[in-house]
């Protein structure tokens, strides 16, 4: 199967070795616990394997069988086939980090490309390798933060809506770190707005972390947030939505220091939640603080371009116990996909496929308004998300449109016990006008009786 | 040869994808947020197969030879996994489904966590971290959580020997601890006067990478286990090694408290050029309940005729959350194939398979190169690649001159401890005729050091590009390809 060697190949192999049973390779292992027995199934061939993870798979209810509203940082996009068709080349698979760099161009000179997307699309002037996916990059974002100030500003201000696995992620992250106060997304009466943010920022001040569109979908202008958390000298963080930045100005237009976010809409499948992609992009003067991989451009002996990992100083192999994050590897293949993608929707897809988005959310918001019962909450101008009050706890609501194979949008009741009855609705390119019209007909018939 | 980059070979107008007309009304974006200028490449579609498919071409990976990166475990990765991880069940499934339409992937997810857990001794396990530094990291604030948890809050020295990964003591000072090394012996074992003078009741635990970065199993184990236990300390065990023994050596058995698991080394998921790793963290009973949330329960026990409800639950005392969603999923899928595909008694022959392999390499390349601790290895080993009678060679130009083999370079200057380090893992996946052509060029190279050091230096000679100039990429910094005015 995956082991080549036969019985006789290891008889002539032990020979040289100058051993006599495979056992004797293992004579540091305390007798006593070698060769445990285990309670594991016996093995199967390919085929059979196969047989099983499909049965498994076919247990799940997949987007294939469901009309998906469901958004809340994951999201049900069109993935063109040519990114499988480069991410499964064994070239790009099968190899290591890049740490070779003379065998590796074509993985750095990618990375590299993948840098100068990620730093177009957001608008920042450099981008890092990226991280594990939009949560670790926000935690990662604060830790730069913290070291910048060496410690000694100790408040971190998140916005309420920011996703609200990011903010979990965030205070796991500095649990072990007394000093800091994570403040800003208590519960509260209402909804929170740019000004009561900006009353928290004081000079003590070491980031603000703030979501574009926010996990309520919501396009603000945080120009004047920018200007006060500035005005502080605090570093303000703001978590994107790539494929919004097709058609939204992009937050550096209002000043923002640091980008981060959740890639996984740029061709990654959903996959129950990963691997996805952290986006990390900077101004240029956090360059050296960044954490994760970075490649740069030089040069070999003969004065041809080429590419190497840089700024490596930077990392804990190197720097150890001195390193300011042990992370040592970026996603790799699905950085690569994300690269593909952008390549290939390029600067008009990706203005098309997000004024699709924008229009079917738009056109899907003012079609619920109109069901009697429910309410489309006016928070402003929004992107492919929006929230809707209903009738009915949003929990039985999805419950009821399950049964017409639609699969609802996001309990926002979950993390924010003010919102009960509230649903967070996305639409993307995938949802055809049939689709909400269908969607519109049935909220309407499960909740008018 | 240079490929120019996506950038260079945008033409107005062009585009890859061709979205369907809209068929809802048209919304206007309010002037304020409306984007002006979008800096994207524009090409067509076979612009970027060729492009992407012209770069691949510049690498080298395990589908074309042989990778012996020591602490990597370049295995080959079975192409079944990336079938089965594509099942539209798995690949089309939001995390945010109600868990009702989930309980394939849930199942999986919990059988997984009791494999790995039956694999490696630990009754606890979470699949969540994205990679083994990842899984570190949890595996820290978890030793921090425990003794939280007890008010012993005096506890702030973490214990790392000389011989551990890098991110060991990148963990532990990101988590605040403060790092205290300890030697490595003759044998190269942790030195055990050097280990027990810093244990005492300010010790929180110990990472221990066993086998350890020398390739070596650690033959005090038990012996070292025990004087951080007794001292009130946990040990953690660094999982990147565990490929060496899969089916022989349970590390739960052998006393450690908490371990990572690297789904993209032992169990064959692939590297993908740097990620997506994926980094499990199993856990001793007392640790059960400070696991990140969510891991995945019965929630509902099931019958002959029904299966059980799976769901996610909250560990009691969980350190929190520390990635959004579940973990890399798609990676648990992979390793879950693989796993089945071994079974109950295949899975020896993973760990017997590979330290074979590096023994007979180790057997034949030992007269050659120096070996700082001559004893047999383990699924790695490591070389000093200097010789007295080559002045001016070092590490680095057997790494490179290797290249001009076909083969890809051994880790090197690593572990610190060893000079002009070669650090060789063959993993099982490579049969006998590969190693021999390996041995091959070694002993090659290592003649050519003494009668024409000059090809080693200069090495590589046939490789796409040379030798890269690194302190110019660090000094005259370039990050983002050059965007020509035609593409704003």
């Amino acid at each position: 199967m995956f082991i080549p060697n036969t019985e006789a190949d290891r008889k002539e192999m032990l020979e040289k070795i100058g051993l006599s049973k495979i056992e004797d390779l293992f004579v540091d292992v305390p007798e006593k616990f070698r060769y445990p027995d285990l309670n594991l199934p016996d093995a199967v061939s390919e085929m059979e394997a196969l047989q099983n993870l499909s049965d498994l798979a076919i247990a799940n209810d997949s987007t294939e069988d469901l009309i998906c509203f469901l958004g809340a940082g994951a999201y049900n996009h069109y993935i063109p086939a040519s990114v499988d068709a480069i991410i499964t080349r064994g070239e790009f698979l099968t190899a290591y980090t890049p740490y070779q760099p003379e065998v590796s161009q074509g993985t750095l000179q990618a990375i590299f490309e993948y840098q100068s997307l990620v730093a177009s699309l957001t608008g920042m002037d450099v981008s890092n390798a990226s991280h594990y996916d939009g949560a670790t990059a926000a935690a990662e974002a604060c830790v730069l933060a913290f070291h910048h100030f060496r410690g000694k500003r100790t408040k971190f201000v998140l916005s309420r809506y920011v996703h609200p696995h990011y903010r979990e992620t965030i205070k796991t992250y500095f649990q072990g770190y007394e000093k800091i106060k994570i403040i800003g997304d208590e519960k509260l009466e209402g909804f929170q707005s740019t000004e009561d943010l900006v009353k928290l920022v004081d000079n003590d001040t070491a980031i603000v972390y703030v979501q574009y569109p926010d996990f309520l979908g919501r396009i603000q202008n945080f120009k004047s947030l920018a200007d006060h958390v500035h005005s502080m000298g605090a570093i303000l963080a703001v978590s994107v939505n790539p494929i919004s930045l097709g058609l939204l100005k992009p937050p550096s237009e209002f000043d923002a220091d640091i980008v981060t976010g959740e890639g996984q809409p740029l061709g990654i499948p959903l996959s129950f939640g990963g691997p996805y992609l952290g986006l990390f992009a900077t101004k240029n003067q956090f360059i050296r603080k960044l954490s994760g991989r970075l490649v740069g451009e030089t040069v070999d002996g003969k004065g041809n371009k080429g590419y190497v990992l840089t700024l490596t100083a930077r990392e804990q192999h190197i720097r150890r116990e001195k390193a300011t994050s042990n992370i040592c590897t970026n996603q790799g293949l699905i950085a690569l996909a994300s690269t593909v993608y952008m390549s290939l929707v390029g600067k008009h897809g990706l203005k098309q496929v997000a004024k699709l988005n924008y229009d079917k959310a738009h056109y899907a918001a003012d079609q619920i308004s109109k069901i009697k019962g429910f309410e489309l909450i006016d928070l402003g101008p929004f992107f492919n998300e929006f929230v809707v009050r209903s009738p009915i706890p949003t929990k039985e609501l999805n419950a009821l449109l399950l049964d017409y194979d639609i699969l609802g949008g996001y309990d926002l009741s979950i993390d924010y016990p003010e919102l009960a009855n509230h649903m967070l609705i996305a639409v993307t390119e995938m949802n055809s006008k049939d689709d909400i019209d269908y969607l519109v007909e049935i909220l309407e018939e499960v909740t008018n009786d | 040869m240079t490929e120019p980059t996506i950038y260079e070979i945008s033409s107005p107008g062009r585009t890859g994808v061709k979205f369907q007309n809209s068929d809802v009304p048209e919304f206007e974006v309010p002037k304020e947020f409306l984007r002006e200028q979008l800096p994207m490449p524009e090409v067509s579609e076979i612009d970027v197969i060729r492009h992407f498919t012209r770069l691949s071409q510049l690498n080298y990976c395990i589908d074309t030879g042989l990778y012996p990166l020591g602490s990597c475990t370049m295995k080959y990765n079975p192409r079944i996994n990336e079938v089965t991880a594509r099942l539209a069940g798995f690949a089309k499934i939001h995390p945010f489904q109600p868990t009702e339409t989930v309980q394939g992937s849930l199942a999986l997810m919990y059988d997984l966590q009791n494999w790995l857990g039956e694999i490696s001794g630990f009754p606890g396990v979470t699949l969540q971290p994205a990679a083994g530094a990842h899984g570190e990291y949890v595996g820290v604030m978890l030793i921090r959580a425990y003794h939280v948890d007890r008010k012993d809050f005096k506890r702030t020295k973490m214990i790392i020997p000389d011989s551990a990964h890098g991110t060991n003591p990148a963990t532990s000072s990101m988590s605040g601890f403060d790092v205290v090394g300890v030697a490595t012996d003759k044998e190269g074992n942790v030195d055990l006067e050097s280990l027990r003078a810093v244990c005492d009741d300010t010790v929180a635990g110990l990472m221990l990478t066993n086998p350890n970065t020398l390739g070596l199993f650690e033959q005090n184990v038990v012996e070292v286990v025990k004087i951080v236990h007794e001292a009130g300390g946990l040990v953690y065990g660094d999982g990147a090694n565990l490929n060496a023994l899969l089916g022989v050596v349970r590390p739960g058995d052998l006393g450690i408290d908490i371990m990572h698991f690297n789904l993209h080394k032992t169990f064959s998921t692939p590297h993908g050029g740097g990620g997506p790793g994926s980094g499990p963290v199993g856990v001793v009973k007392h640790l059960v309940d400070f696991l990140p949330c969510p891991v995945v329960g019965i929630i509902e026990e099931g019958s002959e005729d029904f299966p059980p409800l799976y769901g996610f639950v909250e560990p009691e005392k969980s350190i929190g959350r520390i990635k959004a969603f579940f973990g890399h999923f798609g990676m648990m899928v992979r390793a879950y194939t693989y796993i089945s595909m071994y079974g109950k008694d295949g899975l020896k022959k993973i760990a017997e398979g590979a330290v074979l392999n590096a023994n007979y390499l180790l057997s034949l390349l030992k007269d050659t190169y120096k070996v700082p601790y001559d004893r047999i290895c383990m699924h790695e080993f490591v070389l000093e690649g200097h010789w007295p009678d080559a002045p001016g060679i070092h590490a680095l130009d057997i790494a490179k001159r290797l290249m001009d083999y076909n083969f890809h370079p051994p880790t090197n200057y690593f572990p610190l401890i060893v000079p002009e380090a070669l650090m060789i893992e063959p993993t099982e996946t490579e049969s006998k005729q590969t190693l021999d052509l390996f041995v091959d060029a070694m002993l090659k190279i290592a003649e050519e050091a003494k009668t024409n050091p000059e090809l080693l230096k200069d090495a590589p000679h046939n490789t796409p590009i040379g030798r890269l100039d690194e302190v110019k990429a660090a000094k005259d910094l370039v990050l983002c390809c050059w965007i020509p005015d035609k593409n704003y």
